[in-house]
């Protein structure tokens, strides 16, 4: 990771503290304007009283190419309720306010949309520490990177199972914050186990230089989260929240958040 | 024999971007896989060996050279100017696509992959690689938006009988561009043993020169028959643009040819001044959408519009990179054509040159009548019939009223 990459702020502050008390982070993901805006907002709070460390305020898009049913379906009824982009900044200051750390998840184009610099700008401002970009590529990032630079934002960039080498050194050295290690080849989504080859990512992604790894996709139970709490900096949940927000609204959220908080202090 | 491939040394953009377009806006799980197929052709146009399996391919499964017909009783109602069509219809599977699906396919064999996936809209790109799956026996799924299943369903019985599974992708708007939001999720969990054929010039690099290099042939062809028919280049070139296939594959040779109008034929649907339209270059504006950058239909957040076209093929809210390049460095002009217009000039196709053209392909025709009638009778223009219209019979019996809704004959 980059030489500014201090501990002293954002993502990696986070992850440094977890690290004190010798346990991993819980990163919990939710969109955005589901079941609408409030209710989003909502929704973020319980899940910082139930334990997540860092909020990833996902952004609805109508394209979410890497995103399995359950996201999808929650996307779609936001933006059918009119979610907009400048509504991330409000449920990433709610999460900021309730005493967690938020970044937002977002693919690239809504980003591009609004501006990079003023979406880095308006970002900083409401207390966001960076943006996970599932469809960029360090490649194609000169002004994000630029941007963020400008306004102290991690870059949370992400692997696979199928990156070689080459690939994660490229992505370690324009990452900030932590890289974003994807359990298995696939979308997002609640799944029987998470995948076998994370663990060996998460060390070939440390080799490659990274201090802080988190692991996302199919994170599904206390127990996955305690298995991958074992290797990672950071444990990811995403669609399980989702569907509990779903099934039982902000207080299921708060309880099943619970849950994967015992489970990276397992 | 045809040098079908660019030159390595050639002046023109050879991706990842053209002009500020194209890129590779992916997840990184796919960037090894889209290293591979780009490290793979690079290979593979330098090997006879592939070369002469591929002209073999074109010669003798999808007989190649398409025909140039003379389209004279056509040509009276476009101001008198010359018509010229590019036989694409009379490949084999019925269109251009076929080029490219088993360029890919072989591509695909020479890196180890066993099975093959594509999105595909008006059904025409998944025919030609469900066709060239079963030619090579390789496993194949389609994915296809239910709308244009219901709507093109000799397509989806043809994929079917080839051997391919076809899923129906209820996500969205339910045409090509949910369809490639699926096609692109299966390879992200497949893509160890699985290709992704893409169909169109658009989609993340390697795909936009890829699928281009494969269609290139069009034009290659035609230029030389048109300079033998005619003893001089075509004043136009006209074609359909949906993500721009064919259009990239009949323009790409006349690009040096600064005499030589390149017009492309966006879906205007129900008019551009209503919402109900796919022309993503005369109303869309810049971003990324499905792994480039180029012009979409986008919201004021970004977000994807829905587009709309009486063509399965044309139904799509983006459009290939280098497209974008053509428009915005003035060598390539793009008109919208609407439903009507299309559906006037399929119509028109079929009484006088006894031609029935897929609609995607009437909307290159609508163009050519207009720009005849503004150029007049000393005019040359090439148009790209890029398919045949079998697989519209329905659309257009219930639009001409032969048929009613429920596809009885009235």
């Amino acid at each position: 990771m980059s030489a500014e990459d201090v501990e002293g702020r954002g993502t990696a502050a986070v992850l440094a503290s977890a690290r004190a008390e010798d346990r991993a982070a819980l990163v919990g993901y939710l969109p955005v304007g589901y079941p609408d805006v409030r209710g989003s907002v909502d929704a973020v709070r319980a899940l910082v009283a139930g334990g997540a460390d860092i909020v990833e305020v996902g952004m609805p898009y109508t394209d979410p190419g890497m995103d399995g049913p359950v996201i999808e379906a929650a996307s779609v009824q936001a933006l059918n309720r009119g979610v907009r982009v400048r509504d991330v900044f409000t449920a990433v200051e709610a999460a900021a306010d309730a005493g967690a750390t938020p970044v937002v998840m977002s693919y690239w184009n809504l980003v591009l949309h609004y501006g990079v610099e003023a979406y880095a700008r308006d970002l900083s401002a409401a207390g966001g520490a960076g943006i996970v970009t599932p469809d960029l590529i360090p490649e194609e990032a000169d002004e994000w990177i630029a941007a963020s630079d400008a306004h102290g934002l991690d870059r949370i960039f992400l692997v696979a199972p199928s990156s070689p080498p080459d690939r994660l050194s490229a992505v370690v050295a324009a990452a900030r914050g932590f890289v974003y290690a994807a359990s298995t080849m696939g979308v997002t989504g609640t799944r029987e186990d998470v995948g076998d080859k994370a663990e060996g990512l998460v060390a070939d992604t440390r080799a490659a230089g990274a201090r802080n790894v988190c692991v996302g996709l199919g994170v599904s139970t206390r127990a996955h989260a305690a298995e991958v709490a074992r290797y990672a900096d950071g444990v990811i949940v995403g669609s399980a929240l989702v569907r509990a927000l779903a099934d039982g609204g902000p207080s299921a959220v708060e309880r099943v958040a619970a849950q994967f908080a015992e489970g990276v202090r397992d | 024999m045809i040098e079908q491939f660019s030159r390595p040394d050639s002046a023109l953009p050879q991706g990842p971007r053209f002009g500020e377009f194209g890129g590779r806006y992916i997840p990184e799980a796919l960037v090894p896989a889209c290293a591979e197929i780009e490290e793979a052709f690079g290979k593979a146009v330098l090997d006879e060996e592939f070369r002469l399996e591929y002209r073999r391919l074109l010669d003798e499964y999808v007989g190649r050279p398409s025909l140039l017909s003379e389209a004279a009783r056509f040509s009276e109602h476009a101001g008198g100017a010359r018509i010229l069509l590019k036989r694409e219809d009379l490949n084999h599977t019925g269109s251009h696509k076929i080029n490219n699906a088993l360029g890919q396919a072989l591509l695909a064999k020479r890196v180890g992959k066993t099975r093959l996936i594509a999105e595909t809209g008006a059904g025409q790109h998944g025919v030609a690689t469900a066709t060239a799956a079963a030619l090579m026996g390789m496993e194949c799924r389609i994915y296809m938006g239910a709308v244009d299943v219901e709507r093109q369903a000799l397509n989806v019985a043809r994929m079917r009988l080839l051997g391919a599974e076809v899923t129906a992708v209820d996500a969205g708007s339910r045409t090509l561009k949910d369809a490639i939001n699926e096609t692109f999720r299966d390879w992200v969990a497949s893509v160890e043993s699985t290709h992704y054929v893409f169909g169109t010039v658009a989609g993340p690099h390697p795909f936009p020169v890829l699928v281009r290099e494969f269609q290139r042939i069009i034009g290659l062809e035609a230029r030389a028959q048109v300079l033998e028919r005619t003893g001089a280049l075509p004043d136009a070139v006209v074609a359909c643009v949906g993500g721009g296939s064919n259009a990239i594959g009949l323009f790409h040779a006349f690009i040096p040819d600064e005499g030589v109008r390149l017009l492309g034929c966006e879906a205007a649907g129900d008019g551009i001044d209503t919402p109900r339209h796919a022309a993503t270059i005369t109303k869309g504006t810049v971003g990324v959408l499905h792994g480039a950058k180029s012009y979409q239909l986008q919201d004021e957040d970004g977000q994807t519009l829905e587009s709309h076209s009486i063509s399965a093929g044309l139904d799509y809210s983006g459009v290939g990179p280098e497209h974008a390049w053509l428009h915005a460095s003035g060598r390539g002009e793009y008109r919208p054509v609407t439903d009507a217009q299309a559906m006037d000039a399929f119509k028109l196709l079929c009484r006088t040159e006894g031609i029935i053209p897929a609609i995607e392909s009437s909307h290159a025709l609508a163009g050519a009548i207009d720009l005849g009638r503004e150029l007049g009778p000393e005019a040359t223009i090439l148009v790209c019939l890029s398919g045949r219209g079998d697989k519209d019979v329905t659309t257009a019996g219930r639009w001409f009223g032969y048929l009613d809704e429920t596809g009885e004959t009235e």
